[in-house]
């Protein structure tokens, strides 16, 4: 494999000062994740999958070691640094989807461009289109958040973490809120996306997701415990089909 | 992240939550409202005595007994008593500038016409009063120089006198009241002029020669002031002068000695007015912006609760790349839209307010321009002065805790 590398992590630690106590979360983790890669990053609460989501995503900075992020690096980034680098590598995709209440979907995947001064209105407004019709909205632009299901709210979520085309997709459970058949609706596009070449990272304490991704990661105690290439990636679309039919209502 | 789209958010924020919004409005709306109705009055106020004051000629010049009193002590009651005779015939005969001369005494007493009687004042004048005050006689005659050198029984009236004494539609003219026990023909009635500004009014005044009141009704060989008028109004300060000079001089005062008179003209006193009324107005803003600054608090209240409700929306914004100026300015702007917005209502309400005195009460209030620029102005100050504390928090957030806070 010769591909850029898009995330790289030397020995990253993360001390947080609990009272008198200092915890450790992050005991020096290295890895790197290649462009176009479908990384799964698993473990039980506690084993530090947050604050290594954290680190990833700019959002925090490492006690010691060092984090580059498409070969920039953000140990030594002020906070202004890092939102702008936020805005242009990452896009995050939540849970519990984080959308804009009253607002539009459209008007929601803008949102990461209404900080990015390069786009005008209206090359916003087309980049959030065309990101709502790759996750299958392109008939629903309008639509508020209110008035959408889970499934939808997750894909409207999801396009607005393509809508800057960013280095690396972060997913923090993404699925976690979802009955089976909307997570594998949305893992199916995760794949779709995956196959497009697009880097993603998905943390999540759901083993099954594993098994669609293209490398694992497991943490335990601030560790990587675990670091294996998936040669037998499974498809979400056949799981999907095989599903049972859901009933009329 | 562009001021335009800042603005869209902020105007969103509003429409999402409008009752709160209009709540949080509300003390500013009362606060500006109630310093433009306050500057309104402040500044009808001023106008009106202005037209009173243009209304007696613009050129009149009053000498008073004593001292200028301005912030002074009053001296003793002699010092009181400089004005004689012997000035009155010296501004005739020598005053330069001036081109009518009253002299003038005043007492205070109860006139009866049969079983009528009211209260009034008897002014003795001489017969340049007329073009002094501009008072028209509409009804009758004025009274003649004859009149004045036989120090005669005569006197004019004006309109609350003749309804007072007359009520039953006579023609007062002709008839012969009794002031003071003094019996005075009436002889002419004044045109209507009704209240002036303080509160005073002008139609209950009976007016005589100033001989007559001298000798016969005050018994006294002062005069309570002399009223001039200056040629043109632009002469106003050369008659001054003038007349200083001349008083001075049958005063006998030395070089070292102050005037024992004080000599206004119209300009000075619509100045001494005005800046009495200015000081009147300033206490009432005053007051009325204290409850501007009460009004800034409680946006700052509703702001930082806002921005802890929108703890969730402002990691996610974070997180997605704003940067804390972009959150900062974000709730800054929702700020000064809230206190700007207030302030247009609190125009337009206070608007209402000077409508309302003007129609209902009948007092005249005028919305001076200024005003309403300096209330936007203070608004915009406001939502920045009480946004940015809450603007800060909200900047300051931790975006990990921010995107998970429930």
């Amino acid at each position: 494999m010769d591909k850029k590398v898009v995330i790289e992590l030397q020995n990253v630690r993360r001390d947080f000062q609990v009272g008198s106590e200092t915890v450790h979360a992050l005991r020096g983790i290295s890895f790197q994740i290649h462009e176009g890669e479908f990384v799964t990053i698993m473990g039980t609460s506690g084993s530090g999958k947050s604050t290594l989501l954290n680190q990833l995503g700019c959002l925090d900075t490492p006690t010691s070691g060092e984090y580059y992020l498409d070969g920039v690096s953000v140990r030594t980034m002020r906070r202004s640094q890092r939102a702008r680098l936020r805005n242009r590598k990452i896009g995050f995709v939540f849970q519990n989807y984080n959308l804009l209440a009253k607002t539009t979907a459209v008007e929601n995947v803008e949102l990461p461009l209404m900080y990015n001064k390069e786009y005008s209105a209206k090359q916003r407004r087309e980049a959030a289109i065309a990101a709502l019709q790759a996750v299958g909205l392109g008939d629903r632009l309008e639509h508020k958040s209110n008035q959408m299901s889970g499934g939808q709210m997750q894909r409207v979520a999801i396009a607005r973490a393509l809508v800057n085309n960013p280095a690396v997709i972060l997913a923090d459970e993404a699925t976690g809120n979802l009955d089976t058949r909307t997570s594998y609706e949305v893992l199916v596009l995760f794949q779709k996306l995956h196959a497009e070449g697009r880097t993603i990272i998905f943390v999540t304490h759901n083993p099954e997701i594993a098994q669609y991704s293209s490398r694992n990661i497991v943490l335990r105690d601030g560790k990587i415990r675990e670091d294996v290439i998936n040669h037998n990636i499974l498809s979400a679309a056949e799981a999907l089909a095989a599903l049972p039919a859901p009933q009329d209502d | 992240m562009s001021l335009i789209n800042l603005f869209k958010i902020a105007i969103k924020a509003i429409l999402n939550n409008k009752a709160r919004s209009f709540l949080s409005m509300l003390g500013i709306i009362i606060g500006v409202g109630a310093v433009i109705v306050m500057m309104a009055i402040g500044q009808g106020s001023k106008q009106s005595i202005r037209e009173e004051i243009q209304k007696n000629g613009t050129n009149m010049l009053t000498i008073r007994p004593g001292a200028d009193m301005r912030g002074g002590v009053r001296l003793d009651p002699s010092a009181m008593q400089t004005l004689k005779q012997a000035d009155y015939e010296a501004i005739l005969n020598e005053a330069k500038f001036v081109n009518k001369v009253s002299p003038e005494v005043s007492t205070s007493g109860q006139a009866v016409f049969g079983s009528n009687n009211t209260t009034s004042t008897c002014y003795g004048e001489s017969t340049d009063y007329l073009s002094i005050r501009l008072w028209q006689v509409e009804e009758g005659l004025f009274f003649t120089e004859e009149d004045v050198k036989k120090s005669a029984k005569v006197c004019v009236v004006g309109q609350t006198i003749v309804k007072e004494l007359f009520p039953n539609g006579q023609d007062p003219v002709g008839k012969t009241i009794r002031f003071k026990n003094i019996p005075l023909r009436i002889i002419g009635v004044f045109k209507g002029k009704g209240y002036n500004n303080w509160g005073m009014d002008q139609d209950n005044v009976i007016v005589a020669p100033y001989t007559t009141v001298m000798k016969r009704l005050a018994a006294q060989t002062h005069f309570n002031s002399i009223l001039c008028s200056a040629v043109t109004e632009e002469l106003s300060d050369q008659a001054i002068e003038d007349l200083t000079a001349i008083l001075r001089r049958t005063h006998k005062l030395k070089d070292s000695d102050v005037d024992n008179f004080t000599i206004r003209s119209q300009q000075e006193w619509m100045e001494t007015m005005s800046s009495t009324m200015d000081t009147i107005t300033i206490i009432l803003v005053v007051a009325a912006a204290f409850s501007l600054l009460v009004a800034g608090i409680g946006i700052m209240n509703i702001m930082l609760v806002s921005v802890t409700e929108r703890t969730k929306e402002i990691g996610l914004r974070m997180s997605v790349g704003a940067r804390g100026l972009d959150i900062s300015n974000q709730f800054l702007i929702e700020a000064i839209l809230i206190s700007l917005t207030g302030g247009l209502l609190g125009v337009l309400f206070g608007a209402l307010l000077t409508w309302g005195c003007n129609t209902l009460i009948g007092y005249p209030a005028i919305i001076p321009m200024w005003s309403v620029l300096v209330s936007f102005a203070v608004c915009v100050a406001i939502g920045i002065g009480f946004g940015y504390f809450p603007a800060q928090k909200a900047a300051r957030l931790d975006p990990i805790e921010a995107i998970r806070y429930e």
